[in-house]
């Protein structure tokens, strides 16, 4: 059996200390240790995106990323988007798109949009489209979360 | 938040967007309960074999293991909705590789899944059939050798491994192909598509002290959960209370049991709560899939393009175990005519078991596979008949009045409407050449489905504060439906969607509902809640009546929760009023309630040859009409599709967003169907790409940047506003469609899905 560690993490500006199993990954400690759920296992592969969290501002798969890699590092999860009075611009039109449905997509895509407007605040439909191209969704067809972008940064996106 | 008291026809917010939003929406997965154990399978290393013994002392002794199961601990018998064959865990032998075999519950997922990796098992090997020719050779080795004993709802014509067959046959069709100018004849081919929802499979189960068990479970129906694990725990469905938290998608395949049985018989073993989620891998390996299907079909037509007889032959692969194969099977045979006037059809079918993963419903339920047939051979007569392919579909085409195969009437019918727009969309959209070493083409297809099935039920009371409580049964599994009859029943009272509140559902509390399934919620569910929020109104006026002291005619319901008197604008009580005066009048609520099963038109044994249906009759008929503009690189074999239209009749279009949310989701799902997704086996019987890595579901970058969406609207007599059901339909037509739009680019056709460059590379190689 390998040793466990206490490690301190930053997670959603707050510090969580916690004690991991070395090779544990991220998705594991924010699930099942810490139960913050809005990171889904969905494939726990890197594949579909539905885990996704920022690590020092970088998108990143949590179910890839080990923990004991994160110490230091600023974590943001979709808990960390919202105030508990208001939804963050991107969620709020997210919502308004009808760019939700089953919603277990929603918590990585947001992370990943939320990550594209850090780089690129007036996307293209072509960069948002590339964007959005890193998670899976099996409900939506892609095609209001994409609208959701378009309609949040202005519209008018060639 | 929305002011509007008409919310139907509305775009108004999904009631759970928000929390989806925030990622305080909870999944099965998302639950911890105090003590909880975690489950883990052990599934079957051969596709067919005897289990001789178990050897399971080193899993049982390896520490945090709390129990461990296999098929010996269950004592039902065989059980499953259409035919009796399946039970809870492997017993005796297996039949697909990955079956379960033993289940364990530990204190962690890592241990609970190293023992169940501990156990061994003595495997007698058996040769196995992988495939629907293997099947049905002679001297085949049986999936099931004791079929002709199990218990079936129908008569199912079962022989060897062929599970269940049917007929339907209208006309003379043997004399009719002589009156043909133009035939076709084609063998197509489809794969086993994946549902591939976001949520892998999962319950969690939970004993109190009294011996009753909680299951919550990613489902469809609670109340099927709650049926189908009392069969097979052999205790009575008063013991077992079933709930469905959040869903992350099903399209049908969590229309039945997956671990919910598992994980509660590890919890009564235990008295601890299980959780069992499955792995990606596991999700893939021993969930369900779409049937894998062989169509032979003839069509012939008159030179003048009207279509004279059409016969189908079609074959499905329906792995392991029944499940819902023979209304699929059914229901495949039931839609290979199309949606066209054909006056001589023979449609016939089989399904048989093979030594795979059980094939079941899947969005479209046999339709997609029959219509990619169906269509494209209406391409290629058009093609033979120089005539455009949507004239000859509307030359063709049903319309209200006229019955479907079997004989049911269509009361509404929008596929002309569906075809035109379709037609005027894509010919108004801008032409686009084709970039060097491509071929472009547009293809189209027409398809119906239906809308309904079987029992549901509705309660509503209004509370002493004048808001509503709505109460169904029925699962959101992702679509919305929650939102659409809470927008049923506000639009009934002109309340704003704010004070109806609709209950999750619960077996212990919520009325009867069969399933999410059958593109049946809207117009199902949101009939009986229309007829029982009829029911409340009508008590609310008598209410009001004697509160203002007049005649219940002289009053009507006015936006925002009042009573007024017609014609007074000043003249009001508010629903608050009218309830506290019925808590004292009548010493309780106004309550109002309805129950439906199904009541249209039952096949017409009068009318047609009808053999070996698993079902008398379906529900609402619906069309639709789809366009692709595809592009074919003739260098890589690859196909892109560029845009794409999708005209549906809905009959009324309760939340026009959510409609097309669900023409351009399902569109998508088809796109897959039609070009990247293939679940393959082994010789083995190994299913050789159960991963994300290896099925390739369709990314935001392989969809056309245009899935336009257009909503028409013929009100259905029997449904609520007028509306029916838009969950499957995206999808069936896709595949055709796509099959079509590459006939048109290249000049040849493609009988097998799913349409991968290399199989579109053979077909352009070939034309040399």
């Amino acid at each position: 059996m390998t040793r466990s560690m206490d490690v301190a993490l930053t997670i959603n500006g707050e510090e969580r200390m916690l004690r991991i199993e070395p090779f544990e990954t991220l998705l594991t400690s924010l699930r099942d240790r810490l139960h913050l759920t809005a990171a889904k296992r969905g494939c726990n592969q890197g594949v579909c995106g539905a885990c996704s969290v920022l690590i020092g501002g970088e998108p990143a798969r949590a179910c890839l990323s080990l923990t004991a890699n994160c110490v230091d590092r600023d974590i943001t999860t979709v808990e960390g988007l919202s105030t508990p009075l208001a939804l963050s611009p991107l969620q709020a039109a997210m919502v308004r798109a009808g760019a939700i449905q089953c919603g277990f997509c929603t918590p990585g895509m947001l992370i990943t949009l939320t990550a594209l407007l850090k780089e690129r605040p007036q996307p293209t439909r072509q960069e948002i489209r590339l964007a959005v191209s890193s998670n899976l969704c099996r409900c939506t067809g892609y095609q209001k979360i994409v609208e959701a972008v378009v309609e949040m940064v202005g519209g008018g996106a060639a | 938040m929305t002011s509007i008291h008409t919310s139907v026809g509305h775009s108004i917010e999904r009631l759970d967007a928000a929390e989806k939003a925030t990622g305080e929406a909870q999944y099965v997965d998302d639950l911890y309960r105090p003590g909880m154990l975690h489950g883990a399978i052990l599934g079957s290393i051969h596709a067919h074999a005897k289990i001789g013994g178990y050897k399971l002392d080193a899993a049982r002794s390896i520490p945090g293991v709390a129990a461990v199961l296999t098929g010996e601990d269950f004592s039902c018998g065989r059980t499953g909705a259409f035919c009796k064959d399946e039970l809870p865990l492997a017993r005796g032998k297996t039949i697909y590789m990955g079956e379960p075999v033993a289940v364990v519950a530990a204190s962690d997922m890592e241990t609970a899944r190293r023992a169940a990796r501990a156990i061994e098992i003595d495997y007698e090997p058996l040769p196995a059939v992988l495939t629907i020719d293997e099947a049905l050779a002679t001297g085949a080795p049986l999936v099931h050798e004791d079929l002709a004993n199990y218990a079936k709802i129908a008569p199912s014509f079962s022989e060897g491994n062929v599970l269940w067959q049917c007929r339907l046959e209208e006309g003379k069709i043997d004399s009719a192909w002589s009156q043909c100018d133009v035939i076709v004849e084609d063998v197509f081919e489809t794969a086993a598509q994946h549902h591939m929802y976001m949520e892998p499979c999962g319950a969690l189960a939970e004993i109190d002290r009294g011996g009753r068990l909680t299951i919550w479970s990613s489902c469809q129906s609670v109340h099927l959960v709650q049926q189908r694990v009392a069969e097979w725990l052999s205790i009575p469905m008063g013991r077992i209370r079933a709930l469905a938290p959040k869903i992350g998608g099903g399209f049908g395949a969590k229309g039945g049991l997956h671990v919910q049985h598992l994980a509660a018989a590890l919890a009564l073993k235990t008295g601890r709560p299980v959780k069992m989620v499955l792995s990606r891998v596991e999700d893939f390996e021993i969930v369900r899939s779409r049937h894998p299907a062989r169509v032979i079909m003839k069509t012939g037509a008159k030179k003048d393009g009207s279509l004279l007889a059409r016969e189908a032959n079609i074959f499905l692969d329906g792995g392991a175990y029944a499940d819902e194969s023979p209304t699929v099977l059914s229901f495949a045979v039931l839609m290979a005519r199309g949606p066209y006037r054909i006056p001589h059809l023979r449609s016939r079918g089989l399904v048989v078991y093979t030594n795979k993963l059980k094939a079941s419903a899947f969005r479209g339920f046999g339709n997609p596979q029959v219509t990619f047939a169906g269509e494209s051979q209406i391409d290629r007569i058009a093609e033979q008949l120089d005539i455009h392919p949507v004239e000859l579909r509307l030359r063709n085409a049903v319309d209200a009045g006229d019955r479907w195969a079997g004989g049911q009437t269509l009361p509404a019918c929008g596929l002309r409407e569906c075809l035109t727009k379709l037609r005027e969309a894509v010919e108004a959209a801008p032409a686009v050449a084709a970039a060097p070493q491509h071929r472009r083409g547009v293809g189209y297809s027409a398809f119906a489905h239906i809308s309904g099935l079987l029992s549901t039920a509705c309660n509503i009371y209004l509370r002493s504060d004048g808001s509503v409580a709505v109460n169904t049964g029925v699962v959101d599994i992702g679509q919305g439906s929650d939102t659409i009859l809470t927008q049923i029943c506000a639009d009934a009272l002109m309340l704003t969607p704010e004070r109806v509140s609709f209950a999750s559902p619960d077996s212990d509390s919520s009325p009867y509902n069969w399933k999410t399934a059958a593109s049946r919620v809207t117009y199902m569910a949101g009939r009986v809640v229309l007829a029982a929020t009829i029911e409340v109104r009508d008590k609310i006026l008598r209410q009001a009546s004697e509160i203002m002291e007049c005649s219940a005619e002289d009053l009507e319901i006015r936006p925002g929760g009042l009573v007024g008197l017609k014609g007074v604008a000043a003249k009001t009580v508010t629903f608050a009023q009218v309830a506290s005066h019925a808590l004292a009048r009548l010493g309780g609520p106004i309550m109002g309630a309805s129950s439906l099963l199904f009541d249209g038109e039952r096949l017409d044994p009068k009318r047609a040859v009808i053999e070996g249906f698993a079902f008398s009759n379906l529900g609402a008929y619906i069309f639709g009409a789809q366009a692709v503009e595809a592009e074919v690189d003739e260098v890589t074999g690859a196909v892109r599709v560029l845009r794409a239209w999708s005209a549906h009749d809905v009959g009324c279009a309760i939340n026009p967003q959510m409609v097309e949310g669900q023409i351009q989701g399902g569109f998508v799902q088809g796109l897959g169907y039609a070009l990247t997704e293939e679940m393959q086996w082994d010789e083995s019987g190994r299913l050789t790409n159960p991963t994300l890595m290896d099925y390739k579901v369709p990314t935001a970058l392989d969809t056309p940047i245009e899935i336009n969406p257009i909503i028409v609207e013929h009100p259905e007599p029997s449904g609520p506003f007028g509306a029916k059901g838009v969950g499957e339909p995206g999808l069936i037509g896709t595949a055709a469609s796509i099959a079509n739009a590459v006939a048109k680019a290249t000049g040849k056709r493609l009988h097998r899905l799913p349409m991968t460059p290399e199989r579109v590379l053979d077909a352009l190689i070939g034309e040399s």
